[in-house]
């Protein structure tokens, strides 16, 4: 079980992960919090495209009018990207509309503000 | 002692269902909320936080940790590019194997996603739906939450839209924009036979709009599409959608035979529904990404 070399795309898509992982957590800017989520949104696209690949075959999309299953790559690892792109689209969207909500509330973006900020409004 | 013992009396009441709750008026009356524990003020990760050192610290070890198991992961997975990998099993065979035959689709993965896994899309286009309708409410302006100081910008962003003179990218989007937007309409409208889709087209058509709306302006991009248009055709597209959807699971489910014909692999007008759903699906990615833009910018379609 010594597949790390031959694996370097899952590799490197979970280092991706991990890299965008820490920025979820120690960036205090929210939008680059967000970024981070993106980060680790592509890496999870490019383990499931490196899951589908099948060395020297072709695109799933009929050529030359071969129908055999031995010719072309998995079809289903892009069907499942594309429902990952449109979810992360989705709530990317909608994280940002509620920091620029929350900037014009508190007029920052630092989460460590906004805390502090929000205690205060809060009165405790 | 004597306490306790009443309870258990008052128990064996309620479990006879003689009593409702176990003295309720006086419980009600006497209650006082409870000392609770305040837990998330020992352990909350604002407190972790004021250090930052150590918070830094315990962050970057939990994410090698954390990469260093899923490495080992990756170490124990099947070889990468292997046609003989648990993933590439019955499934990929049949869709690839008798998905012309099936569908009509040439392009295997607009038939996948269109046809066999076709309420998966609709899922997915109801997710964007629902992802613009919660920035339309967080975003949208209107009277009532509209400063005085907002109203001041957005009257001097539409002068400056207006008057001002932007002649490079103002040509550039008169030139670009239609073709950047037909493009967009090749690729959805040859979805099921080459590369693309409704997804990727939509996108295309989003971003030519989005193109010519930053060089020319709310104002001029609300002669054709305001509010109205865009509610109007998100709703009408995922509606169009359900109705196609329902109609083909109605008569396959019902072996009833009113099937759509699938006509030649390779034409335009061939696939059955897969035309119309990717139709569907463009105008909605496309409204959609030009209303993300659109509100994010100016507050307004």
């Amino acid at each position: 079980m010594n597949h790390l070399e031959t694996n370097f795309y899952e590799a490197v898509s979970v280092i991706l992960f991990g890299i965008g992982f820490m920025n979820l957590l120690l960036q205090n800017n929210l939008i680059k919090k967000f970024i981070g989520l993106n980060i680790m949104d592509t890496a999870v696209y490019l383990f499931l495209a490196a899951q589908g690949y099948i060395f020297g075959r072709v695109a799933p999309i009929l050529t030359d009018g071969v129908i055999d299953a031995s010719y072309y790559v998995n079809p289903i690892p892009a069907g499942l990207v594309l429902t990952g792109i449109v979810v992360s689209v989705s709530i990317t969207a909608f994280s940002l509309a509620l920091v620029q909500r929350l900037y014009k509330h508190y007029g920052s973006l630092n989460m460590d503000e906004i805390m502090r900020l929000s205690r205060e409004e809060e009165g405790e | 002692m004597k306490d306790k013992k009443s309870f258990w009396e008052h128990l064996k009441a309620w479990v006879d269902g003689e009593e409702v709750i176990l003295n309720a008026d006086k419980y009600i009356a006497t209650r006082t909320p409870k000392e609770s524990l305040n837990w998330h003020k020992f352990f909350s990760v604002q407190n972790v936080k004021e250090n930052k050192r150590n918070y830094a610290v315990l962050s970057v070890g939990i994410t090698a940790l954390f990469i260093g198991i899923m490495l080992s992961v990756v170490d124990a997975l099947p070889e990468f590019g292997s046609p003989y990998n648990p993933s590439n099993n019955e499934v990929m065979v049949r869709y690839l194997e008798k998905g012309i035959e099936e569908t009509g689709a040439v392009n295997f993965v607009a038939g996948m996603i269109l046809d066999y896994r076709a309420f998966d899309t609709f899922g997915e286009a109801n997710v964007l739906f629902l992802a613009v309708m919660c920035v339309v409410l967080l975003l949208k302006k209107d009277k009532k939450n509209y400063s005085a100081k907002e109203e001041q910008e957005n009257q001097e962003d539409d002068f400056f839209d207006t008057n001002e003179k932007r002649p490079i990218l103002q040509i550039g989007a008169k030139m670009l924009a239609p073709m950047v937007i037909l493009y967009g309409i090749y690729v959805v409208l040859n979805g099921h036979l080459s590369p693309g889709g409704g997804f990727s087209g939509g996108s295309i058509i989003g971003a030519g709009l989005i193109l010519y709306a930053s060089a020319y302006g709310q104002k001029k991009m609300q002669t054709f599409f305001t509010f109205k248009t865009f509610t109007k055709i998100c709703a009408g597209g995922l509606l169009t959608y359900c109705a196609c959807k329902s109609y083909s699971f109605f008569t396959g489910a019902n072996h009833v035979g009113y099937e759509i014909p699938k006509g030649i692999p390779g034409n335009i007008l061939s696939a059955g529904f897969i035309l119309p759903l990717n139709i569907c699906v463009g105008l909605i990615v496309a409204c959609t990404m030009y209303g993300f833009y659109a509100l994010f910018t100016k507050g307004d379609i």
